[in-house]
């Protein structure tokens, strides 16, 4: 193991669920921590400002994670900085790597979401119609600004050139452990390959027919979890729960359909899919009994692009 | 603009649209040249991706040929050319995308007259739609 490496976490547009899978690493965090010298996390962590890592010498950071998606200005601008300080950069999490949940946002307007926010919901009232401004001026001699909410949501790669893609939201934390320890041992990938056992959540998933020495069946009906309990031991899929595992990264060890819940994406793509929700269509399409069955399920493009909209080729509604 | 013409890309399953359109051709049946034809092995061979990604670089309009239901080489890939069909369409249209652009269509190996009937009707659609928001000549 070489010396102390320094560290540098960025959470940009993410809720900081990530921070806390860092955080839930736990004994394996103390296995790492001394290794590891943390010059910059904000804004959740560590007391140390935008400005302090701007003054810091590029290149000087062995290691950065950004986490979250980009929507403002600020986020571009602090995911810039990290590129310049950092010299290998990993995207954690969802949101830094595909957009991930807050990236569904991209199947509206920045009007619209204005409008919702700000005029429209029940319990909004502001007759003024006032809505943030990039800069306000207070008693005429106090300038205060506030960054620019762009038209759309990205993940970091649409910014700088990213080094890792991990998926994940959040990543479980003995997959976060696995990946720093790999950084920190230099056991890596090319840059750009996603830090990945390569595995889809099928693959580790114990329903899986497959592994049972059982043939897999087409999907007779199209269910929803609301719908009842799904059978604890079958394959939701074929049960007709919309399942997304066969397209999914399985470095979460099949975490949800192990209780109940279909698998939903958030691992990204498994190795050599370029697009998320279009493989998922043609894989549950492919996977039905019957092409009427395809019409019962519910609003396709937030289900299968839960995740992945801004890293899809479509990356958004078109206007 | 008036010299526009569209970008068509034809995805042909090998074993009936394709010789649809080998007999089109024998039979001097004219079709449109803004037709550009794919030969692969199935319609169930042609994944979201494809379609998707030849509208993103630039096609206005995607036709995906396959045999008569029942009729497929493979038994039932054209079943599952349908199945897939019907999911991206719908996906496409939650996204915005015109569905007028992306079209499935069952063509036998006998029927040339028919598919340069298909490909008439499919080029005037795509005429009257106008250049894809994501194609050449569209501003995004």
């Amino acid at each position: 193991m070489p010396e102390k490496i320094k560290l540098a976490y960025l959470l940009a547009g993410g809720c900081a669920g990530c921070d806390m899978a860092v955080v839930d690493l736990s004994e394996t965090l103390l296995d790492v921590l001394p290794h590891l010298d943390i010059v910059f996390w904000a804004p959740t962590v560590a007391d140390v400002k935008y400005k302090d890592l701007e003054a810091m010498p590029d290149k000087s950071i062995d290691l950065g994670l950004v986490s979250g998606m980009i929507r403002l200005a600020e986020q571009e601008h602090m995911t810039r900085v990290m590129r310049r300080k950092c010299k290998a950069l990993v995207a954690l999490g969802a949101c830094a790597s595909l957009g991930g949940i807050p990236g569904m946002a991209n199947m509206h307007t920045k009007k619209d979401i204005f409008d919702t926010a700000y005029f429209d919901t029940y319990s909004t009232d502001n007759p003024e119609g006032i809505t943030p401004q990039t800069k306000c001026l207070v008693d005429g001699k106090y300038e205060l600004t506030l960054p620019e909410f762009y038209e759309n949501v990205r993940p970091i790669s649409a910014v700088v050139e990213v080094d890792y893609f991990t998926g994940g939201c959040p990543p479980h934390h003995s997959f976060v452990g696995a990946a720093l320890m790999a950084v920190l041992e230099g056991k890596l990938p090319p840059p750009g390959s996603w830090l990945t056992s390569g595995k889809a959540v099928c693959d580790v998933c114990s329903r899986n027919p497959g592994l049972k020495g059982q043939e897999r069946e087409l999907i007779k009906e199209v269910r929803r979890v609301v719908d009842g309990q799904p059978d604890q031991e079958k394959c939701l899929l074929q049960e007709g729960y919309i399942c997304l595992g066969a397209v999914t990264q399985g470095d979460c060890n099949a975490q949800c359909p192990g209780v109940n819940i279909p698998c939903r994406g958030c691992g990204g793509p498994i190795p050599g899919v370029k697009d998320f929700g279009l493989r998922a269509v043609s894989a549950i399409a492919a996977s039905m009994a019957d092409e009427k069955l395809v019409d019962q399920i519910d609003c396709p493009a937030k289900l299968f692009y839960r995740y992945s909209l801004p890293s899809s080729i479509l990356g958004g509604k078109l206007k | 603009m008036s010299d526009w013409k569209p970008n068509i890309i034809v995805f042909a399953c090998n074993w009936c649209t394709y010789q649809g359109a080998d007999l089109a051709g024998s039979l001097r049946y004219k079709y449109p040249s803004s037709i550009n034809i794919v030969r692969v092995p199935c319609s169930g061979s042609i994944e979201a991706e494809y379609i998707v990604e030849a509208l993103h670089k630039g096609a206005d309009g995607v036709l995906v040929g396959g045999c008569h239901p029942g009729d497929c080489h493979y038994k039932e890939g054209n079943h599952k050319a349908l199945r897939r069909f019907n999911l991206l369409h719908r996906l496409l249209v939650d996204m915005g995308v015109e569905p007028e652009r992306v079209r499935l269509e069952w063509i036998s190996g006998s029927e040339g007259k028919r598919f340069a009937q298909v490909m008439n009707e499919f080029d005037a659609t795509i005429r009257k739609l106008g250049p894809s928001p994501n194609g050449r000549n569209g501003n995004a």
